[in-house]
C-alpha cells in the first residue's frame, strides 16, 4: 500500500473505531481501542507529512470517482501540518486522560470514547478534505460530537454551556453552508481546486462577495474570533478535563485552517482581500481579541476559565498574522496555530491534573499548591512561560515571527500592541505562580498529594515539547512556512 | 391508549403498512428517489406509532434499548465494512467496482449494502431520540412529578 492509499485512513480509522468502541463494555476495552486508533492515526499523519514534504501534494478520490465529480482528499503542506497537530494531541490526550475520565465520566465510557473519536475524525476530515461540502459535513460531525462531549461535564452548568455552544455553533455552520451554497450556485462545483479555477472567470459578482462574507463570519464563530467568542469560555470550563484539553488544543485551530483555505485557496487572496475589507476587519478584531481576552483572563477566579479567555486572546495573534496577507504573516499564523496547540494543551492538561487531585480548579484552591504538587505546578508554570513568549520556548518563536511579520508589513505600531498584550499574559500567569508558591496553604485545605506518574508524564512531554520547539524550530517553522507557501501558491 | 378501539384498529392496519413502505423505500434507493435515511425515518415512525398506542413497556419488550443502541452502531459498521471491502479487494474506500464482476451489479450491490447500513442507523437513532423524551416522562410520572396524568388517561 503506498502513501496515497494510506493517507485517508488517519480519518477513517477513528471513524470506524468509534462505533466499535461504543459497543464495548467496561472501562478498559473502550479506552484501549480508542488510544490504539488515535496512535495509528498519528502514525499515518506523520507518514503523510513526510510524504507531502517530499512529493508535494497527495490526492485520494473516494470510491474511485475522479474529482470534481467525486469527493477527494487533497493533502498539501498546509493540511498535513494541521493534521499532525490534531493526531498528536488526540493520542497524547487519550493516553493521559484515562484516569480523569474514570473520575469525571464514571458510566458509559464506551459512548464517551466513541464521541471523542468522532470529534477527532471530524476535525481530521475537515483538515484533509478537498471538497467544500465535505468540510461542512465533517464540521457537523466534529461539532455535534463536541457538544455531547461538553455536556458530559460533571457540573450541571456543562449542559447550559453545551447548549449555548450548540446554538452558536449551529448558527456558524449554517452561515458556512449558506456561503457554500452561493459558491455552488455560481460555479456548479464543490471541489476546492476546481472552484479555484472557475471563480476568477466569474469576476465581480455580488453573490460571490456575499458567499465569502457568510463563510468568513460562519467560520469566525467556530474560531471564537472576538466578539464571536461567547460560547468558548463556558464550554472549555465545564467540559470534562480530557475534552477541554483536546478541543482547546485543536478545535479553533481547525476552524482557522478552514478559513484560510477558503480565503487563500478557494478564493484567491487578491480577490478575498479586495472583495471584503478583510485586512482591516482582521486587524481590528484581532487587536480586540488580544486585549479583551487577556483582560478578561485577568479577572477570572477559575483556572480553566482563565485559560479559556487566554485562548480567545491567542486566537487574536493567529488572526493578526493572517491580516497582513503576506507569506511571512501567514507562516506566523500557522506557527502560532501549532505552538498554541502545544502550550494550551499542556496548560489544560495541568488544569485537568489539578482537578483530578484536588477536585477543584478555582484559583482559591491553588493557594500553596506548588509545595504539595510541585511537578504539576512546575509544568503549569513552564507552559505558562511559553504562553507569555519567553525564550527559549515555542511561544517566543511564535511571537518573534509575528513581530517580524508586522515589521515586514510595515505595521510597526502593532509590535507595541503585541508586546502589551504579552505583558497582560505575564500578569495572569504571574498571578498563578504567586498563588501556588508565594502563598501558604490554608490550614483548612483538603489533603492532596502529587499526581501519579501516568498523569504527569504526558504533561511533561507537552511541556518539554514547548521547550524543544523553542530551540529546534526546523519542524515548526519549516512546516509553517511550507504551509503558508502551499496556501498562497495553490490558488493564485 | 390501547383501550380506544378506533386507534388500535387503524394502528394495526397502518403499522405494518408503514414498515413495508419503509422497506420499499430502502430497497429502491439505488435507482429511484429514496434510500437509507428516508427508509430509516419511516421505519422508526411506525415503531413510534406502536409505542404511542401500546405503551413504552410493550415497545421496549419488542426491541430493548440495548438492542436499539447496538443496531445504531452496527449500521455504521456495515457502512464502513463495505467501504473497507473495496480497499481490501484492491480498490479505494467506498469503491464498489471490485465487489462483483459486472460493474452495474457491483454498483447496485454496494449502494444497497451501504444504504441498508444508513437505514439501520437512522431508524435506531430516531427511536433513541424518541425514547429519551418518552422515558424521561415515564420516569417523572413514576416519581409522581407529572400532574396531568389523569387527563392523559381519559
Amino acid at each position: 500500500m503506498n502513501l496515497t492509499e494510506l493517507m485517508p485512513f488517519s480519518v477513517l480509522i477513528p471513524l470506524i473505531a468509534a462505533p466499535l468502541v461504543a459497543l464495548l463494555p467496561g472501562r478498559v476495552a473502550p479506552w484501549l481501542v480508542a488510544s490504539a486508533s488515535a496512535i495509528s492515526a498519528l502514525a499515518i499523519a506523520v507518514a503523510t507529512w513526510i510524504g507531502v514534504s517530499q512529493a508535494g501534494v497527495l490526492r485520494y478520490a473516494f470510491g474511485n470517482w475522479p474529482p470534481p465529480i467525486g469527493i477527494e482528499y487533497r493533502v498539501d503542506a498546509a493540511n498535513a501540518f494541521v493534521a499532525l497537530l490534531i493526531t498528536a494531541m488526540a493520542a497524547i490526550m487519550l493516553i493521559w486522560g484515562r484516569a480523569t475520565v474514570n473520575r469525571e465520566v464514571p458510566e458509559r465510557q464506551g459512548a464517551f470514547y466513541a464521541l471523542f473519536l468522532l470529534a477527532v475524525s471530524g476535525l481530521l476530515g475537515i483538515t484533509l478534505t478537498g471538497d467544500i461540502f465535505n468540510v461542512f459535513v465533517f464540521l457537523e460531525i466534529s461539532s455535534l460530537a463536541t457538544y455531547a462531549l461538553i455536556a458530559h461535564g460533571g457540573d450541571r452548568r456543562a449542559l447550559l454551556a453545551a447548549f449555548r455552544y450548540l446554538i452558536m455553533g449551529t448558527v456558524g455552520a449554517t452561515f458556512l453552508l449558506i456561503g457554500i451554497g452561493f459558491l455552488y450556485i455560481m460555479t456548479g462545483t464543490l471541489n476546492m481546486v476546481d472552484l479555484a479555477e472557475r471563480l476568477p472567470a466569474i469576476g465581480e459578482s455580488r453573490a460571490l462577495q456575499v458567499g465569502l462574507a457568510f463563510i468568513v463570519v460562519g467560520l469566525a464563530l467556530k474560531l471564537a474570533l472576538f466578539p464571536l467568542h461567547l460560547w468558548l469560555p463556558n464550554a472549555y470550563t465545564y467540559a470534562p478535563s480530557l475534552v477541554s484539553a483536546f478541543i482547546a488544543a485543536t478545535a479553533t485551530k481547525v476552524a482557522l485552517y478552514v478559513m484560510l483555505r477558503f480565503i487563500f485557496t478557494v478564493f484567491a487572496p487578491e480577490y478575498s482581500f479586495s472583495a471584503l475589507p478583510l485586512a482591516m476587519a482582521f486587524t481590528v478584531l484581532a487587536i480586540g481579541a488580544m486585549f479583551a481576552g487577556s483582560w478578561l483572563a485577568l479577572l477570572q477566579d477559575n483556572l480553566k476559565r482563565l485559560l479559556a479567555y487566554s485562548s480567545v486572546a491567542q486566537v487574536g495573534y493567529m488572526v493578526l498574522g493572517v491580516s497582513f496577507g503576506t507569506v511571512l504573516g501567514l507562516s506566523a499564523s500557522f506557527l502560532h496555530l501549532f505552538n498554541h496547540g502545544l502550550m494550551k494543551g499542556a496548560l489544560f492538561v495541568a488544569a485537568g491534573i489539578i482537578f483530578h487531585q484536588t477536585g477543584s480548579v478555582r484559583l482559591d484552591s491553588l493557594r500553596g499548591l506548588g509545595r504539595v504538587m510541585p511537578w504539576t505546578l512546575t509544568g503549569l508554570a513552564l507552559a505558562g512561560l511559553s504562553l507569555i513568549g519567553i525564550p527559549p520556548t515555542a511561544g517566543f518563536i511564535s511571537k518573534w515571527y509575528l513581530i517580524s511579520a508586522a515589521i515586514d508589513a510595515q505595521q510597526t505600531w502593532l509590535v507595541v500592541l503585541i508586546l502589551l498584550s504579552s505583558l497582560m499574559a505575564l500578569a495572569y500567569i504571574a498571578r498563578l505562580v504567586e498563588l501556588a508558591w508565594m502563598q501558604p496553604r490554608p490550614a483548612d485545605a483538603p489533603q492532596v498529594s502529587e499526581a501519579p506518574i501516568g498523569l504527569l508524564a504526558p504533561l511533561w512531554l507537552l511541556v518539554l515539547a514547548n521547550f524543544y520547539f523553542g530551540i529546534d524550530t526546523r519542524l515548526t517553522v519549516g512546516g509553517a512556512t511550507a504551509a503558508a507557501e502551499a496556501l498562497l501558491g495553490m490558488g493564485g | 391508549m390501547k383501550d380506544n378501539a378506533i386507534l388500535v384498529i387503524v394502528a394495526r392496519f397502518l403499522i405494518p403498512l408503514v414498515m413495508l413502505f419503509g422497506l420499499y423505500v430502502q430497497f429502491h434507493g439505488e435507482y429511484s428517489p429514496g434510500g437509507g435515511f428516508q427508509a430509516g425515518v419511516l421505519f422508526a415512525a411506525a415503531w413510534i406509532l406502536f409505542v404511542l398506542i401500546y405503551g413504552l413497556e410493550t415497545g421496549l419488550r419488542v426491541i430493548p434499548l440495548r438492542v436499539i443502541y447496538s443496531f445504531a452502531c452496527l449500521g455504521v459498521l456495515l457502512y464502513c465494512s463495505v467501504g473497507l471491502l473495496g480497499v481490501i479487494l484492491g480498490g479505494r474506500f467506498l469503491d464498489y467496482q471490485p465487489l462483483l464482476a459486472s460493474p452495474q451489479a457491483a454498483q447496485q450491490a454496494g449502494i444497497i449494502l451501504v444504504e441498508f447500513g444508513v437505514g439501520v442507523t437512522v431508524a435506531s437513532v430516531v427511536m433513541m431520540v424518541f425514547l429519551q423524551f418518552a422515558r424521561r416522562r415515564a420516569l417523572s410520572q413514576a416519581a409522581g412529578l407529572e400532574l396531568d396524568q389523569e387527563q392523559d388517561r381519559s
